[in-house]
């Protein structure tokens, strides 16, 4: 369960939001570039400080303003794929999606049996020993997914995953995060800008604009005037 | 008045070639031509037979020592300081930044004298290290000290623009991933920047090699203890010349290696981008 109130002042406007997940739950935060999307996203990792609000994952804090509790990124648990993908280009496919494992200093059998999960599941078995700097959008966008869902995070976070990927591999990553959600019943932040996208994965629907909450809803009740000017 | 031209089409085009060939023609001789002046006074024979005198010997091995001691230094120390500046915003993080640049336009006798006043055996604190019984000037550490203080700002700004240019989200994911601040560095800053840090480092060596100025002020000129190969060369020029020009010959084939090996990382980068 997260339950987010977050508020920083961005260059333009103030970001205000209250987001809440529910365990096995995928919220989809839509709205135009440079809306706050991306911003409410590093702020619940961490990445930038919010200036005021709280911040609960499973029930314990990892921010609040008013305490001054603020979890270090790196503690937070939270998988999260960036716009970019930002796989590590030095790196082999399989030491990518390892690298988090590593980190927490899991046993090596631990590693490769995972690893070898993730492989099979992405279906990029083939390209396990690959450079990731060589890979295309699409094999990318998979190697960062299965990067941060084999951490096990409490909260998956996922920064335009669609945008890269062709027909068949999008269907193929919506079903991957929509099983890993349910079975691993965590909460889901994904932010698209494509009404589609938000039909098929997701549970419920924030719009924002300017760093504020516009409308929020069940995706099949989204207001007609918004399908029109958001379908691109 | 509609004319024909003057001069040709083709008259044209070959003044602006025969322009174009002077021109490249006489800026590579005017910088070839002293390095090969100096293959062209010696001979084969002389250059090995002076290659084994104790003078070059002993100026050969104290500067590719002394030089190898100041990278590693520069590198072991600059390394973390070029991250630890570029990551983080303090009070005077500008007038560190111009501190850096300094030896590289402070001309390096000026360096020299500088180092002497502070560390000399009657200087600022060299007065109270010669109390305790350690002088720091005229000795091969001063050399160290000379060498580490003109040619670090080689390696420095390299570090710094090559870790202030690297993509942020790198390394933000990888915290994410909750990894260390020690182990992004070394598994993802370090990795993704070798290349460029490499060929800094190297540039950093060749200055190092080549210091004469601020090690001729502040270590003095004695042989087998500060006297670089540089050095040696200028000592040459009163005494046996053919140590001199043996010396010479030796730093310029030192200095196209280092030519050399920049050009290639350079490439190794390109390619690997």
């Amino acid at each position: 369960m997260l339950e987010a109130t977050i508020h920083k002042k961005l260059r333009d406007f103030s970001l205000d939001l209250t987001i809440h997940a529910r365990p096995g739950e995928i919220v989809v935060l839509m709205g135009e570039n440079g809306a706050g999307k991306t911003s409410a996203l590093n702020c619940i990792s961490g990445l930038i400080p919010p200036d005021g609000g709280s911040i609960r994952l499973d029930g314990s804090i990892i921010f609040d303003a008013g305490t001054c509790v603020e979890i270090p990124v790196e503690n937070r648990r939270i998988g999260y794929v960036s716009q970019n993908t930002a796989v590590f280009p030095h790196l082999s496919v399989s030491d990518n999606i390892a690298f988090g494992l590593r980190a927490g200093h899991r046993s090596r059998e631990f590693i490769r049996e995972r690893v070898g999960h993730w492989l099979n599941d992405m279906n990029i078995r083939d390209l396990a020993e690959v450079k990731a700097g060589k890979l295309s959008g699409g094999q990318k966008q998979r190697v960062a997914l299965a990067r941060a869902m084999a951490t096990e995070p409490s909260l998956l976070m996922l920064d335009e995953p669609f945008t890269a990927l062709d027909a068949d591999t999008t269907r193929l990553v919506k079903e991957l995060a929509r099983t890993f959600v349910t079975e691993h019943a965590i909460p889901c932040l994904v932010v698209t800008h494509r009404i589609t996208d938000c039909r098929d994965v997701g549970d419920k629907v924030c719009m924002i604009s300017r760093g504020m909450k516009e409308w929020e809803g069940k995706p099949g009740d989204l207001p007609a005037c918004i399908c029109r000017s958001g379908d691109l | 008045m509609n004319s024909a031209p003057v001069f040709s089409r083709k008259f044209r085009k070959t003044v602006t070639c025969i322009a174009g060939a002077v021109l490249i023609t006489s800026v590579t001789l005017y910088l070839a031509l002293p390095v090969v002046a100096l293959f062209f006074r010696t001979s084969p024979e002389l250059f090995f037979s002076s290659l084994s005198t104790p003078d070059v010997i002993s100026a050969l091995f104290l500067s590719l020592f002394t030089s190898t001691v100041s990278l590693g230094v520069v590198i072991l120390v600059g390394t973390p300081f070029a991250y630890v500046h570029c990551r983080n915003n303090y009070p005077g993080k500008v007038v560190v930044d111009t501190l850096i640049d300094l030896p590289l336009v402070l001309p390096p006798a000026v360096a020299g004298l500088a180092l002497l006043i502070l560390w000399g055996r009657v200087g600022i604190l060299g007065q109270y290290l010669s109390l305790s019984g350690i002088s720091v000037a005229f000795t091969t550490l001063a050399v160290i000290m000379a060498q580490i203080f003109v040619a670090s700002p080689f390696y420095l700004r390299q570090a710094k623009s090559l870790f202030e240019q690297l993509d942020p989200a790198y390394e933000q994911t990888a915290r994410t991933l909750g990894a260390s601040p020690l182990r992004i560095f070394a598994l993802i800053t370090l990795p993704l920047t070798a290349n460029g840090l490499v060929s800094g480092a190297v540039m950093t060596f060749g200055r190092a090699l080549g210091e004469f100025g601020a090690t001729i002020m502040f270590a003095g000129n004695l042989p087998g203890v500060t006297q670089t190969m540089p050095l040696a060369v200028y000592v040459g020029m009163e005494g046996n010349f053919a140590v001199g020009l043996t010396i010479s010959i030796l730093l310029v084939i030192i200095s196209f290696a280092i030519m050399i090996a920049v050009r290639l990382l350079a490439r190794r980068e390109a390619f690997h981008a």
